[in-house]
């Protein structure tokens, strides 16, 4: 069952991810991504993160994809105009994060001979409870400089966003 | 339904490793459209795209070690995610409301 699900679900977040770079239109780029973050919370959830999994949920394909879609929106993007200039991203882009892809894999085989298999259920440590006992206890600083942190976006983003008045 | 393949089939796990490769994949995507893509929001969302692969990443290796460290720094990065969503999207307003377009290449001020 373990095979199965992460099988489809490796599968759904790769044809996303893929459709994501593809479309031409932002708001079917948007939708990609959108069907990418699910299929990743499935795989958290096999993972054992079920907190992480839900988070996931709420904040990445509920706020943050919501936030993406309204500016899509707001600004009435419409498809994307063939590039005229090349540069040498275009060129070089492909072989590069070919190599990236190739040279990751075969650091991760190497180095992770003594993985374990991972099985549903087997790590019970994700739940509310254990994450929030390490959010309190151990990560309690940067616990709150992070609410420091989402201070400065929501007054960065309120100074940016505003009309100028003239 | 179940008679009809062998319990190997249930019983059968998923080697860590292939999530480990799934991240990688994904990250490769999203540098990959980084790289191509010419509009401003697509190009953020492929960022978004490469947070979550590295999410990944850190959600297998906390299972690896037994550990919640990794999902409580795949937590931060969510967060952090969030922050770097709404201050990235007014900046591309911005952008939007002095230039009238959202294609990187005509925003090229600073070049040369």
């Amino acid at each position: 069952m373990d095979v199965i699900l992460f099988t489809f679900f490796a599968l759904v977040a790769i044809v996303g991810a893929v459709s994501l770079v593809l479309q031409k239109h932002p708001i079917s780029s948007a939708l990609s991504l959108v069907s990418v973050m699910v299929a990743l919370a499935v795989l958290f959830l096999l993972l054992g993160a079920e907190f992480i999994a839900a988070a996931q949920l709420v904040v990445y394909s509920g706020a943050i994809m919501v936030l993406f879609v309204f500016v899509i929106m707001l600004l009435n993007a419409g498809a994307e105009r063939e590039s005229r200039k090349g540069g040498l991203a275009q060129f070089l882009g492909l072989p590069l994060t070919a190599i990236l892809l190739v040279f990751a894999s075969s650091v991760i085989t190497q180095s992770m001979s003594n993985a374990k298999a991972v099985k549903f259920g087997a790590f019970a440590g994700g739940g509310p409870r254990e994450v929030g006992w390490e959010l309190f206890t151990r990560y309690l600083l940067p616990f709150e400089v992070t609410s420091i942190l989402i201070l400065i976006a929501i007054a960065g983003a309120v100074v940016l966003a505003r009309k100028e008045i003239d | 339904m179940t008679h009809l393949l062998p319990p190997e089939f249930f019983t059968t796990t998923v080697p860590l490793n292939a999530y480990l490769i799934l991240s990688a994949i994904l990250f490769a995507i999203g540098a990959c459209g980084f790289l191509f893509r010419k509009n401003i929001i697509t190009i953020y969302m492929c960022i978004e795209l490469m947070l979550n692969a590295v999410n990944l990443s850190f959600v297998t290796f906390s299972y690896q070690f037994g550990k919640v460290d990794g999902q409580i720094y795949s937590f931060f990065v969510m967060v952090v995610a969030a922050a770097e969503a709404a201050v990235g999207l007014a900046i591309i307003l911005t952008i939007f409301r002095n230039r009238n377009t959202l294609q990187i290449d005509e925003i090229d001020t600073l070049k040369n």
